[in-house]
């Protein structure tokens, strides 16, 4: 069934409906384990539909993380290998390194990107690998049940800092992708969000960009997607979306934070090197 | 060594066809053709890292560590310079799970390290395990625990052997006891991966990779297979994944017991390993990589004063040549296992011999080398145990443990080195022949 | 699932299958034409949401664009015939 079958006209000389939206096909049509409101549920469909404009599905390896998006290759219709807890970044780099034809993503949480995974995060940026990076920054750990990651604000009760985070003990949230924006390898470091329908919008064209990069031959892209988690947050999923709004951008800047290639940026060397002369 | 050598492979299983396909890297080049059938002196680390070359690894991640540090270098080299990737990662963890992803998508990957890192890379093992990765990972063992120290060793038996990492897998071991073989195992290792698909391990150690030794460059490129669960990019098929969760216990336990059926089927054909002087032996010393050079030597000198003595020693640490040895046993008088560890292997030994007769043991730790004086001593005690046995009637479990000629008599305060303590009687033996 | 739009006409396709109720799409709806059918419980058990104004539905596809499970498929409605037909 082809959706650009219009519906039969009412009156002759009238126009078929236009489709404005559709789900893209590399999405597949099954319900997901994310509770109501995810904002997982969002950066899928956004990645699904970047991902069919610029025709990249047929050649893309993605690596799935350890957390609630360990079965993101159950939704999205693209060759999924299943990386150890934090690792992401390390197996894009054996990937990207043996198939340089290949479209590699890593799709992570906070916990795996910025706890258990933050030495293969910085080397992979510090490298330059062409990969893009897709993080999920709830500020929690969902999948085991609510508890604190290096990104939980201050303050923030979880089950694991039922008091609030405290600095003293705790230590301060990290903003990790201002921490790699600073290393050469990097190409496009961004910050977006899913708390409305404006944002979703800039979020994509983040991520959109963030695939460019990689197309274009580019060096290292990560987009952060400040995310909610309503149940660990204890919250119905609107007022998640109003604290990410909130509280959350106040402690995450929204923005791109460096685009190297961008038109008048000052070109870098982003391929690794692998000549003699290097 | 010489004298009638006898080298134990079950039948080749007859598994899914190999399917050559012209694969540009997997052909050394101008550059190797002048290395075919050279002789030449290389460093152990060297020629295991030329042999996986010549073999067609098409990545290598590692990190430095000693004592294999120009294994690394090597490849950084070679790798380079003809067209392949070589990564030195931030860590042995981040080189694993590099390993993880290249080889997800096909290519032949091998990554090595030693004792510690190996330690760093037990979680991606298992991963790889659990979702049918193969790649090859060599150990060159040094001394521990913890950071230890960089003599040689063998004491990550059960390390290789014993699991590793979490979950109910194995991994076929290779041991080397010689450059030559080293080099051998690389291409047999990469095919035993493919073929079982599964991580594959050889384990050498400080010495094999230090020493230096004349070697055969033989160029020996197992084919290439076509995969049908490689990650290449979903063209014109349906999307594959690659993974080890299943969350439901029944598809998980199915997934468990279809490795366990690969396992019995690695088991039943590709267990490897070498007779040396068995035929007509009365006593065995069993022993592998370097430790067997040293038992060699101790055979050699035994055999001219009159002692039936044998080598047998494995080559495929897993599966142990477990039903060999148990056959063997029922001729044997007594069993002398040597090893560069407190003793690891004897276990599986003592499993396969089920006390058909004595199991005797010497080792060295802390980067030392068992001598052929020490493991001639230790024979001899054997020995003397066994024709005590014959007098007396009364079977006595026989350990001997630490040093020998060292001047470490028995000094019955319990602490290990140098004791020599029989499990039964309660009986310390001092002082040495 | 037939994508289409249904007749008589609405601009919406819901897949209220995979609806978890979680009305992120309602909070985003500009003209408040959605909310949850109180009445029925789907397959998953959540009330799933319906359009209950076909007629002001703009077709802006908020609801498509912030719907974290993708049910919703947006058709613009058909235009009118002009007054005067021009040969084609």
């Amino acid at each position: 069934m082809t959706l650009r079958t219009p519906a039969t006209p009412a009156t002759p000389g009238a126009s078929a409906a236009r489709l404005i939206y559709r789900k893209p096909d590399v999405l597949l049509d099954r319900s997901t384990h994310y509770c109501p409101g995810c904002g997982h549920g969002i950066v899928h469909r956004l990645l699904a539909e970047v991902m069919t404009e610029l025709d990249l599905p047929p050649h893309t390896i993605a690596v799935a993380p350890v957390g609630c998006a360990v079965f993101a290759y159950d939704y999205l219709n693209v060759d999924f290998v299943e990386a150890p807890h934090g690792r992401a970044p390390a197996v894009a780099t054996g990937i990207r390194r043996v198939r340089p034809e290949a479209f590699v993503l890593t799709y992570q949480g906070d916990g795996d990107l910025a706890a258990i995974g933050t030495a293969e995060i910085v080397h992979a940026a510090a490298r330059g690998e062409r990969i893009t990076a897709i993080f999920v920054n709830n500020g929690i750990y969902g999948m085991t049940g609510g508890q604190m990651a290096p990104t939980t604000l201050l303050g923030q009760r979880t089950t694991s800092s039922p008091n609030g985070r405290d600095a003293a003990l705790m230590g301060y949230p990290i903003r990790i992708t201002e921490m790699l924006a600073q290393l050469p390898g990097v190409t496009y470091a961004a910050r977006g969000t899913v708390a409305d329908v404006a944002s979703i919008g800039k979020l994509k064209a983040m991520i959109r960009r963030a695939c460019q990069v990689q197309i274009d031959g580019g060096g290292f892209a990560i987009v952060e997607a400040l995310s909610n988690c309503p149940v660990g947050w204890g919250m119905t999923p609107q007022e998640s979306l109003q604290h990410l709004k909130g509280p959350v951008v106040a402690e995450y800047p929204l923005g791109v934070i460096v685009d190297r290639k961008a038109p008048g940026a000052a070109p870098v060397p982003l391929q690794p090197a692998t000549g003699p002369e290097a | 060594m010489t004298g009638q050598r006898e080298i134990g492979i079950a039948p080749r299983h007859a598994g899914a066809e190999a399917v050559p396909q012209a694969q540009a890297r997997a052909n050394a080049g101008a550059e190797a053709d002048a290395h075919r059938r050279a002789r030449v002196l290389m460093k152990g680390n060297e020629a295991i890292a030329e042999a996986a070359i010549q073999a067609g690894c098409d990545a290598y991640f590692g990190y430095p560590i000693t004592p294999q540090a120009e294994l690394l270098e090597w490849m950084a080299r070679r790798m380079i310079e003809l067209g392949r990737v070589f990564v030195q990662a931030e860590s042995e963890l981040g080189a694993i799970n590099m390993a993880l992803g290249a080889a997800a998508t096909g290519a032949r990957v091998m990554v090595s390290s030693s004792s510690p890192g190996i330690s760093l890379m037990a979680e991606a093992m298992s991963y790889m395990a659990g979702s049918g990765t193969p790649m090859v990972l060599v150990n060159v063992m040094r001394a521990g625990p913890g950071l230890g120290g960089i003599g040689p060793s063998q004491s990550d038996y059960f390390q290789a052997t014993k699991g590793h990492g979490h979950g109910d897998y194995r991994v076929p071991v290779l041991a080397p006891a010689s450059i030559g073989e080293a080099m051998e195992l690389m291409a047999t290792s990469f095919e035993l991966a493919e073929r079982y698909r599964t991580p594959v391990m050889v384990v050498a150690d400080g010495i094999l990779g230090q020493a230096m030794e004349p070697v055969d460059l033989r160029f020996r490129t197992p084919e290439r297979r076509a995969f049908d669960w490689a990650l290449t990019g979903a063209v014109g098929r349906p999307a594959r994944v690659i993974k080890s969760i299943d969350l439901d216990p029944e598809v998980l336990e199915k997934r468990n017991l279809a490795l366990q059926h690969k396992y019995r089927e690695i088991a039943r054909h590709e267990v490897r390993w070498e007779g040396w002087q068995l035929q007509d032996a009365e006593f065995a010393i069993v022993a592998y990589g370097t430790a067997a050079r040293v038992a060699s030597s101790a055979i050699a000198e035994a055999r001219e004063r009159g002692i039936r003595v044998g080598l047998f020693r494995p080559i495929t640490l897993w599966p142990f040549p477990e039903h060999e040895l148990a056959r063997l046993s029922r001729h044997l008088d007594g069993i002398l296992t040597v090893e560069l560890s407190s003793g690891q292997m004897v276990e599986d030994v003592r499993l396969a011999v089920e006390g058909r007769c004595p199991v005797a043991f010497h080792g060295r730790m802390g980067g030392l080398v068992p001598t052929p004086h020490e493991v001639l001593g230790a024979l001899k005690a054997l020995r003397a145990r066994v024709d005590r046995t014959r007098e007396t009637g009364h079977r006595e479990r026989v350990e001997s443990r630490g040093a020998f000629s060292r001047g470490h008599g028995s000094d019955g305060d319990g602490d290990g080195a140098g004791i020599h303590a029989s499990v039964h009687a309660g009986e310390r033996h001092g002082g040495r022949r | 699932m037939d994508l289409r739009p249904p007749v008589p006409w609405a601009p919406l396709v819901i897949a209220e299958d995979r609806c978890k109720g979680c009305e992120l799409c309602i909070a985003a709806c500009p003209r408040s034409v959605l909310s949850l059918d109180r009445g029925r419980v789907n397959a998953l058990g959540y009330h799933p949401v319906e359009l209950t104004d076909a007629a002001g539905c703009t077709s802006c596809a908020f609801c498509a664009r912030i719907c974290p499970d993708a049910v919703f498929t947006v058709w613009a409605a058909p235009r009118p015939a002009r007054r005067e037909e021009r040969p084609r």
